[in-house]
């Protein structure tokens, strides 16, 4: 077999991963582009700051569900946040807790719910008994997305860190939940922040837990116990709309949305890297 | 007079049905350093864990026979394993820095995790320990800096000077040096020689040359079975049992 072949080959195949890679970011970067182009005029400033206006009279802003997506995701990241870290805790640190094989099979079952059905379960458990939707019973169907996805990150970072670490501690004297609260989370701080603003991110693009729990609200509102927008909300009622303003604001909405997620990508990163 | 500071009574240690170690009795004198030496997997580390209750937390370990730390059986139904560990400290194999916090905080980790917050005993507790572990000189000018920056050898006398912070009674070393350069591995052996002093230590080493030349007393296990235990010097020179004897003098192992 000559050289001069086996370089034709190689480069043949390189060319073939190349083109692959091309063709994989290319759905991303035509949506991404398409959005820009389409949303970046409805940027303005009445966009940020105003209540949404009725469909025939023009202006109007997203104030209401930008204010609002932020409020459910921080309540649903403190939820979901606090006891995914919990189940991902007991699964690396605990290895032999009899709590393990149940939390490990919740926590598959519930990561393959699709996510509509979040909202039902919210629903059912906040909704009805409180007597009304609000941005709260949202905050719960978003936690609860955010469970499975926390836990198996939280699970993943510690078991990284060398057993010996524990073992270290223990020796010392310190009893086990100081060693996990002083020693081992820490350590894995980067790492576990990372787990939190992915899940964070991935819940907050989601609709459709939120159509029967947040419900949306045409007009500011602060109350966790009342109706609440958010943008995902806003983009699915706006974009099957018949008015041709209030699809302008979709796809400055979804603009938006793509911006806030790629930020909280860029600094789950971050957060890993340093 | 010698006074045994730590003892063990026929301990057994099972790991599931397979017995690790066994039957294994031992004195540990106070203020001399025992060693444990023989081929890897004869059972030395896994007996010298069950000296601080390490084995505690792998729940397929089962442990019998005593083990007893001045008189008292460590493994009673009324002792904390928690304050047996703060008696009977413990260094391992690979330097273990706690990878956040600085040489200071690594070093008074013990007292700082339990609630000691006055910083001038805080100070006083590095600056001894990391005198007793030879390392002040090379530390005290960057004691905010993060221990992990510094180099192996430096680490495990870190290791060392944390576990000394909490003023064990007894010192079990996990092959102290088997990670470390020659020149770390002499400054460790030379600090043995002091710290002796202070605290009854119970070394794990597969380096003989090491054992020969750092312990007061020397067991040689094989297959789990202790088979032979004696001051240092008769062992590696005059030792009763063949199978030792084929050790040392480098014939397996």
């Amino acid at each position: 077999m000559n050289l001069r072949r086996r370089y034709l080959r190689d480069r043949v195949m390189v060319s073939l991963v190349f083109a692959g890679t091309i063709i994989v970011l290319l759905p991303l970067l035509f949506i991404l582009g398409y959005v820009f182009v389409k949303g970046i005029g409805a940027l303005d400033l009445n966009f940020f700051t105003k209540a949404p206006a009725p469909p025939g009279e023009g202006g109007g802003g997203m104030l209401p569900a930008i204010a609002g997506t932020f409020i459910i995701d921080i309540m649903a990241l403190a939820m979901g946040g606090l006891l995914g870290l919990a189940g991902g805790v007991l699964m690396a640190e605990f290895p032999d807790h009899p709590l393990n094989n149940p939390l490990r099979m919740v926590a598959n079952v519930l990561g393959g719910i699709p996510a509509i059905l979040m909202g039902l379960f919210a629903f059912v458990i906040v909704v009805v008994p409180m007597g009304g939707f609000s941005a709260f019973s949202g905050s719960v169907a978003l936690a609860i997305l955010m469970i499975p996805i926390i836990m198996r990150s939280t699970e993943e970072v510690l078991k990284l860190l060398p057993w010996e670490l524990r073992e270290a501690g223990l020796a010392l004297g310190l009893p086990r939940w100081r060693v996990t609260l002083s020693l081992i989370l820490p350590a894995a701080k980067g790492g576990i922040i990372t787990g939190l603003l992915l899940a964070l991110a991935r819940a907050a693009g989601e609709a459709a837990p939120l159509l029967f729990t947040a419900f949306g609200n045409q007009f500011l509102s602060l109350s966790p116990f009342k109706p609440m927008d958010s943008l995902p909300l806003k983009i699915y009622v706006y974009a099957i709309s018949p008015y041709e303003n209030w699809i302008r604001q979709a796809w400055g909405a979804a603009l938006l949305l793509a911006l806030l997620l790629m930020l909280t990508n860029f600094l789950a990163r971050r957060a890993t890297r340093r | 007079m010698e006074n045994v500071r730590m003892e063990t009574k026929e301990v057994t240690v099972f790991y599931g049905q397979k017995a690790g170690v066994s039957s294994v009795s031992l004195p540990m004198y106070d203020k001399k350093i025992t060693a444990l030496i023989g081929p890897s997997g004869c059972g030395k580390t896994t007996y010298l864990r069950a000296l601080n209750r390490m084995h505690d937390l792998n729940p397929i370990v089962r442990i019998e026979g005593e083990v007893l730390l001045d008189g008292e059986n460590i493994y009673a139904a009324d002792k904390d394993p928690v304050v047996i560990r703060r008696r009977v400290g413990m260094v391992f194999q690979r330097p273990t820095p706690f990878p956040t916090m600085s040489i200071f905080n690594n070093v008074v980790a013990g007292l700082k995790l339990v609630g000691v917050n006055n910083r001038d005993k805080l100070m006083e507790v590095a600056e001894r320990s990391l005198k007793q572990a030879a390392l002040w000189d090379e530390v005290k000018d960057r004691l905010s800096e993060p221990a992990v920056g510094l180099s192996g050898g430096q680490q495990q006398r870190i290791s060392i000077a944390r576990a000394l912070a909490v003023e064990p009674e007894v010192l079990l070393m996990d092959e102290p040096t088997s990670a470390l350069d020659p020149i770390s591995t002499q400054a460790i052996e030379d600090l043995l020689a002091t710290l002796k002093e202070e605290v009854t230590i119970v070394i794990v080493t597969h380096n003989m040359q090491q054992a020969a030349r750092v312990s007061d007393y020397t067991a040689f296990f094989l297959n789990g079975d202790m088979i032979e235990y004696g001051p240092t010097d008769k062992i590696f020179t005059n030792p009763t049992d063949e199978r030792t004897e084929a050790y040392i003098t480098g014939r397996f192992g």
